[in-house]
């Protein structure tokens, strides 16, 4: 055992921080969620363009499409090496991570023509509408419909918890085309120009206090046939190629750990409460649990092997973890944790802050009991869950 | 990036599976479960010494086969899983690995060979009464090479026939060697809730005994020894913790209620879902405590603490949430949820109980980051 590059992947390494040192500064402490705002969007554009034309963007992706043509141990290597800095990325997660592979997958030369280098380039911002007010962890529910005019389509209805809506150029939109099936059979995926008449996004004004998210609302927007990806019907075979890439693209938890709330404990003097002391173990053993684990993944990988299922456990035990740490820590501060102004708070208020983000977190991407149903009906082999409307048609359950 | 066990560590893994699954299943666990006078399954025993295990991570030149600790882990792990009913741990794990650190030479040279051919079973007692062991509170006292006092609970005592004990003398706490097999020793086994594992009360009256290390230095010496044993109790523990989640999930599957397996119910399917992630988070520690126990790393204490915690915690929650999960057959004598349940409540107060480990992995962090 240990911890070291091979000698090629040493090379990479060397090669990748070479070129991420040349552009881009040392990630600065403290510095949380940037999303958002719009100088971030012009800066993550310009680096985007950067990356791509330095040959490091979507490392694994064949390089007739723009990409490396590397490993998957070199993109992981790649993601290590650019989150020791401060690379704007966060808009082209969703775009490059999800929607562009799905193109790819199902859309026509036309189309991969059209968008994959733009998106590449950083000069196309994509988004993903799938999520409905009525359909988040039962997707397939989803009402938002379609109906065929002539060469077009008609799209009626309104998506919800869409990342990036405001300030993207396209979209890749799950909708209803036929209700008198089974929900799973009657959605058909289409590519969506975000700028067009019709299309309303607000944002929504989230518990935490915070914008970050939108919801998009479809009024008689007409799509032309062309731009649908997969037959009509087959579209949540389309969304599933899409939602396997998410978890490669959601990524770790920002905010505050074991060590800041130790370091916070000393500053404060409570450090020798024994409770304190137990549940500060306990958090290190987590936050351990969940980067050694992703040591194994990556040995995994660097072995040319396919990781096991053990990678799954990442979000359920970071959400929890965060929230509990944040939780403590304002307990700690007795009737002072609940100042939220970050000239007055402890640690500039990373504690408060994060205690608002964490419910969001254990929703984000599959909530934590999705995820348990997950690990227990794929990696333990349970029994699925019971689905009332599995042989019914959509239109008899709504 | 390299941190999992080699392709001859997994064959290594294969072989000791193939071999405990046959000979060391739970009816041969409960040949000493339910006969009082056996301290543990010498014919699983008398296979394991044949096969070298116990001089796995001892040195050839000291007799052993001179592969390493992270051959060791792979053994203990597979010794969890068939809860082997043998002084393994305690032979292996503490008095091998205590001489090895401390041993004179001569100690080294006399002792490690009988170990790892079986003529020696080793163990340790340091457990005087109730509580953490503390310096100060060791009442046994060792003057002019003789010892004196009273240890239990001794882990495999009955069945020994040396032990490393933690005494007081002139210079403080010391560690010293003690022959069971004379005069000034006598033994009676005493019932704890895990009798597959035999415990002994060991009283010494004047028993002749050799220094272990340095006089004084008893106390750090078992920190040491222990952050040894907890890297390999945690194998051990992880062994039986994934043993749990097996039994539990073929049971969810089987079990048939309100017309259907229990294990479609998402109270079922979370809870073994919460085991598959405090496994997987043990077995990650457990991993890092293996790579820093072999490689001798600066970072032992804080990886064995991280270890031992993580795969206390596992063991106790799979082994409880089984029975859970087994209804009321799990509470039967005949179904061997409760063997699990035992053995991991023995495992996680062994070597001092999660809660002093906790602090001493807060110790640790706190002095690394000072």
């Amino acid at each position: 055992m240990d911890f070291n590059d091979t000698p090629e992947e040493a090379e990479f390494r060397a090669e990748a921080h070479a070129f991420l040192s040349q552009h881009l500064e040392p990630k600065t402490p403290g510095a949380l969620r940037a999303g958002g705002r719009d100088d971030f969007l012009a800066r993550a554009k310009s680096w985007q363009k950067i990356k791509a034309e330095g040959g490091f963007a979507q490392i694994t992706w064949p390089k007739e499409m723009g990409g490396r043509g590397g490993t998957v141990m070199q993109q992981v290597i790649w993601g290590q090496e650019e989150g020791k800095f401060d690379a704007p990325t966060g808009p082209f997660a969703i775009g490059l991570g999800m929607c562009i592979p799905t193109v790819i997958a199902f859309g026509s030369d036309a189309h991969k023509q059209r968008y994959v280098q733009k998106a590449l380039m950083g000069e196309e911002v994509w988004c993903q509408l799938f999520s409905e007010p009525a359909a988040g962890s039962d997707v397939a529910g989803l009402k938002t419909k379609a109906v065929k005019d002539g060469d077009d389509w008609v799209i009626n209805g309104q998506k919800v918890w869409t990342s990036g809506a405001h300030y993207s150029d396209y979209g890749l939109l799950l909708v209803r085309t036929d209700p008198n099936v089974p929900k799973h059979k009657g959605l058909t995926m289409f590519i969506v120009d975000m700028k067009q008449q019709g299309v309303e996004v607000r944002p929504i004004h989230q518990a935490s206090g915070g914008k970050e998210f939108n919801e998009v609302y479809f009024t008689d927007v007409r799509i032309p046939d062309a731009d649908r990806l997969g037959d009509p019907g087959m579209g949540w075979k389309v969304a599933l190629v899409t939602l396997m890439n998410e978890r490669l693209a959601v990524g770790g938890s920002p905010g505050p750990d074991w060590k800041e709330i130790m370091d916070y404990a000393r500053s404060a003097g409570t450090i020798s409460d024994q409770a304190f002391r137990e549940k500060l173990a306990d958090w290190y053993v987590a936050a351990q649990g969940y980067k050694l684990t992703k040591f194994r993944t990556q040995t995994a990988l660097s072995r040319g092997e396919t990781p096991g299922p053990e990678n799954s456990i990442g979000k359920i035990i970071n959400a929890n973890h965060l929230q509990d740490i944040c939780n403590s820590a304002i307990e700690m501060q007795d009737h002072y944790g609940l100042i939220m102004d970050k000239d007055e708070a402890p640690a500039n208020a990373i504690f408060q802050e994060s205690f608002m983000w964490a419910p969001g977190l254990r929703i984000a991407g599959g909530t934590d009991e999705i995820l348990k149903n997950i690990i227990a009906e794929r990696v333990l082999g349970l029994p699925q869950d019971v689905r009332v409307d599995k042989d019914k048609t959509f239109a008899e359950m709504n | 990036m390299n941190f999992d066990f080699s392709d001859d560590q997994k064959f290594l893994r294969d072989e000791a599976r193939k071999f405990l699954e046959a000979q060391c299943t739970t009816a041969h666990v409960r040949e000493v479960l339910d006969d009082d006078s056996k301290s543990h399954n010498e014919n699983v025993w008398k296979q394991i010494v044949e096969m070298g295990w116990l001089g796995a991570a001892i040195p050839e030149e000291y007799g052993g086969l001179g592969l390493g600790m992270l051959e060791l882990c792979v053994i203990a792990e597979e010794l969890g899983r068939a809860l082997a009913p043998v002084p393994f741990g305690s032979s292996a794990f503490f008095f091998a690995e205590a001489l090895k650190l401390a041993g004179s030479e001569e100690q080294k040279s006399t002792l490690l060979p009988k170990i790892a051919d079986g003529s020696l079973i080793g163990c340790i007692a340091v457990s005087e009464g109730p509580g953490e062991i503390k310096p100060g509170s060791i009442a046994t006292r060792f003057a002019n090479g003789a010892v004196t006092g009273k240890k239990i609970p001794v882990t495999d005592g009955d069945v020994a026939t040396h032990a490393v004990a933690l005494v007081k003398d002139g210079s403080g706490e010391s560690l010293v060697i003690v022959d069971l097999d004379q005069d000034g020793v006598s033994r009676q086994s005493i019932k704890t809730l895990e009798p597959t594992r035999s415990h002994a009360t060991i009283s010494f009256d004047g028993a002749a005994a050799e220094l272990l290390g340095e006089a004084g230095n008893g106390m750090s010496l078992l920190d040491q020894i222990n952050d040894r044993a907890a890297v390999l109790i945690a194998f051990e523990q992880l062994g039986g913790a994934s043993r749990c989640l097996e039994m539990a999930n073929a049971y969810a599957k089987e079990r048939v209620a309100f017309g259907r397996a229990i294990g479609g119910n998402q109270a079922i399917k979370h809870k073994l879902a919460d085991m598959y992630v405090k496994n997987e988070v043990a077995r990650s520690n457990a991993y890092y405590g293996a790579w820093a126990l072999s490689s001798n790393a600066a970072e032992l204490p804080e990886a064995a603490a991280a270890a031992r915690v993580a795969a206390s915690e596992a063991f106790w929650f799979a082994s409880k949430e089984n029975i859970q999960t087994h209804g009321g057959m799990g509470f039967t004598w005949e179904v061997d949820c409760h063997l699990f349940y035992r053995r991991a409540k023995l495992l996680a107060v062994q070597a001092g109980s999660p809660a002093v480990w906790k602090e001493k992995l807060v110790s640790a962090l706190e002095a690394k980051n000072d």
